[in-house]
């Protein structure tokens, strides 16, 4: 919507900052802080960055009234301070309004945040970049599945993951929904997802398949159910992003001297054991098999008596489930939001085709190899940069090696 | 519920500023979409570079009318850049890289690093002046009728718009009827064929993105001209999926099809917007859908209508089912 109140209104005449000051907190007292570093975002994409002066003051301009996030910058805080709550250096809703100067506060105390070294951080930032890899991957598997049997490229993808988030915090956080702990939320969540896949399938895709509408047409009918979806979502769910309630809060634990959050391990290795009963899946079960033939040759494997519709549906299906989950673990690595799909998507697109469209194994690689980019970049690049990076190297890769990591030639037609 | 009013902002806006943008940019993609076959889903960012382009030439120093000239071969330029590694390859990863580089055109332009440039998320505003001082209408002034009445400022984008629009229509025109038109029309139809036959079908198609996207890079500046005012967030991959609704409603590879498309698709989305605040605010929804919710109705709309009409009648409304890429496979 941004874009068209930018197009439709005038640019406001008041300016709105978002600002505050950074201060320690002992009794009464209050001491200033200098060049610690805040940065604001809206709807994921980063904003603009403020730096405290010598008096704690810092402001930053936001292009206008919305519900911005605000984080504190950890590593910007001078020795002996520490954030009092480790948990609250993300505001996740700062409503700013039409003209106003919108004013923040971190709670500061004294303590400290071990120095980080640059061992520390890059490793910090490798264990991101798996997480994030394998939020990816899942999702980029599950579009490179249904690519194979169906040849759509479902741009409609994304909102298979945010349904999935959104099913989630329905049977965990909402009012509405029966408050489930989150590992037991997440069951419906992912049966849900799949589900919705096999309905879009049985419903959608299918009868279009047997009116013999072209792979484009396809496509260009998955844009407009990812529109319609998507603000569907927005309807429902709102715009702001909202947190789940387990697990929000943890504390680190140390592996080979880095310090990570629990729940980073359990979506990295939870990915990893479903990636790989994939993997498995594909390769010894006779409905696995039947997918690769039909990625392979439509024709020839109908002729050698494979059920192709109803494998088409178990493949939605499982692509679909494998989209919620993503969205499962997308939700619970940072937040539910009604575009978080579609944020995630262009990425997805990414890793599909970095790993070779058409092939899972390549999609699964692909996921992780932008994953783990996108996050070690921010090391030497500036974090707004980070995903133009990204699809930075999915263009770069098709100048070289346009059938992808593990594609085949004969797979460009 | 206020009738006249609904109706009047919506053929307001069928024919405004906006609606001549909206038919410039899809004349471009038609061009590159409806008769070539290529998949471009950077439309925005062709439109992106061209407005900013212009922006960024004033901003430092130069004048309006090297801005525009800046502006159209920045859009050029992109077309080379884009058009070099992907059009070898097959229609659908064209798709996804031209919609990646818009989306990282638009990362680089909004982002802390390049705000010496573009000045970030605020974007560029007042660099126009050289174009409003040639109006020959009375700024504030009104023309019309009755209700509908448009200001001479937002008169003038319009006339200046809908020139290029026409202009740029009998440029394809010609086009189209010349045997670089039927080139590109053999290659959207079968590429080895027309390969067999000695055509360079990658010239042709490189020839077909470069224009189509510099018609997209004027739409661009026109945009930005009509609001002096320039956001990287103008330029989201919504407005290219608005675009192909356009084109596919107009009917994709007709000549008229994208001002037809851009005109209807302006009314049909002021209407709803003005049909459903005041119908909100009748009450008519209850607590169903609060003022905000009725606004974001008009997208799932959007969306919905994309499918149906790709579904039930892909050839748009003029166009021809026999003459129609998206239909083989």
């Amino acid at each position: 919507m941004i874009g068209l109140i930018a197009l439709s209104a005038p640019a406001h005449a008041q300016a709105e900052t978002v600002g505050g000051t950074i201060q320690v907190a002992e009794g009464a007292e209050r001491t200033p802080i200098a060049g610690v570093v805040i940065d604001i975002s809206l709807d994921g994409e980063d904003i603009g960055t403020g730096t405290s002066d010598d008096t704690g003051i810092w402001a930053v301009d936001v292009p206008g009234p919305g519900t911005y996030q605000a984080e504190l910058d950890v590593e910007s805080l001078p020795d002996g301070v520490a954030p009092t709550d480790p948990d609250s250096t993300l505001l996740d809703s700062v409503i700013v309004r039409a003209g106003q100067n919108k004013v923040i506060a971190f709670r500061l105390g004294e303590g400290s945040v071990a120095a980080a070294n640059r061992y520390k951080q890059l490793g910090n930032l490798f264990i991101l970049g798996l997480k994030l890899g394998a939020i990816i991957a899942l999702s980029a598997v599950g579009l490179s599945l249904i690519y194979g049997v169906t040849g759509l490229i479902n741009f409609a993808h994304g909102e298979l993951l945010t349904f999935g988030a959104l099913m989630l915090y329905f049977f965990h956080v909402s009012g509405g929904g029966p408050g489930w702990p989150l590992l037991l939320a997440a069951i419906p969540a992912v049966i849900l997802g799949g589900l919705f896949g096999g309905a879009q399938d049985r419903l959608l895709w299918r009868p279009l398949r047997k009116r013999r509408i072209g792979n484009i047409a396809m496509m260009v009918v998955s844009i407009g159910l990812a529109l319609a979806l998507r603000n569907f979502f927005l309807i429902i769910f709102d715009g702001q992003p909202r947190s789940l309630r387990d697990f929000a809060i943890q504390d680190t634990v140390d592996i080979l001297g880095i310090p990570v959050v629990p729940k980073t391990l359990v979506i990295i290795g939870a990915s990893l054991v479903i990636l790989t009963c994939v993997g498995l899946f594909l390769q010894k079960t006779k409905t696995g098999i039947a997918v690769r033939a039909i990625a392979d040759n439509k024709d020839l494997a109908e002729s050698s008596g494979i059920d192709v519709q109803s494998v088409i549906l178990s493949t939605w299906i499982l692509g679909a489930g494998l989209a919620a989950l993503s969205g499962v673990f997308f939700g619970v690595s940072e937040s539910v939001q009604y575009n978080m799909g579609f944020r995630l998507l262009l990425l997805t697109f990414a890793a599909t085709v970095l790993g070779g469209l058409g092939t899972a194994y390549g999609a699964m690689l692909g996921g992780f190899v932008i994953g783990i980019a996108i996050e070690m970049s921010t090391y030497w690049i500036d974090t707004e940069l980070k995903n133009a990076l990204a699809l930075g190297l999915l263009i770069v890769m098709l100048l070289f090696r346009p059938q992808g990591l593990l594609g085949r030639k004969e797979r460009l037609g | 519920m206020d009738w006249t009013e609904i109706l009047i902002d919506a053929a307001t806006a069928s024919i405004g500023p906006v609606a001549a943008a909206y038919a410039l940019a899809a004349i471009g993609l038609n061009l590159q979409f409806g008769y070539s076959g290529l998949l471009n889903f950077g439309q925005a960012g062709f439109m992106l570079v061209g407005g900013y382009g212009a922006a960024i030439t004033v901003e430092h120093g130069g004048s309006f009318w090297l801005g525009i000239l800046v502006g159209i071969a920045a859009s050029v330029v992109l077309g080379l850049i884009l058009g070099g590694p992907t059009l070898r390859l097959r229609a659908d990863y064209l798709a996804i890289v031209t919609i990646s580089a818009a989306e990282i055109l638009r990362l680089i332009v909004r982002s802390g690093w390049a705000e010496p440039l573009t000045n970030g998320v605020f974007g560029i505003q007042g660099f126009a002046n050289p174009f409003f001082d040639l109006n020959p209408l009375a700024t504030a002034g009104r023309y019309g009728w009755g209700d509908f009445t448009f200001q001479g400022r937002q008169l003038w984008v319009m006339i200046v718009g809908w020139s290029l629009v026409g202009l740029a229509t009998l440029l394809l025109w010609k086009l189209i009827a010349s045997p670089w038109g039927r080139a590109i029309r053999a290659i959207r139809e079968d590429e080895d064929a027309a390969r067999a036959l000695g055509k360079n079908v990658f010239g042709y198609k490189l020839q077909s993105l470069i224009l189509g996207g510099a018609l997209g890079g004027a739409a661009g500046m026109l945009l930005a001209v009509e609001q002096q005012n320039i956001v990287s967030d103008s330029f989201l991959p919504q407005l290219t999926f608005f675009l192909y609704v356009i084109v596919i409603l107009g009917g994709a590879g007709t000549i008229l099809g994208p001002i037809f498309g851009a005109i209807v698709f302006r009314f049909l989305f002021q209407f709803f917007d003005g049909f459903m605040a005041q119908s909100q605010a009748e009450g008519w929804y209850g607590d169903l859908l609060d003022a905000t919710d009725a606004q974001q109705i008009k997208l799932v709309l959007v969306g919905a209508g994309l499918m149906a009409l790709m579904v039930f009648r892909p050839q748009g409304a003029f166009g021809n089912r026999e003459e129609l890429l998206i239909d083989d496979n």
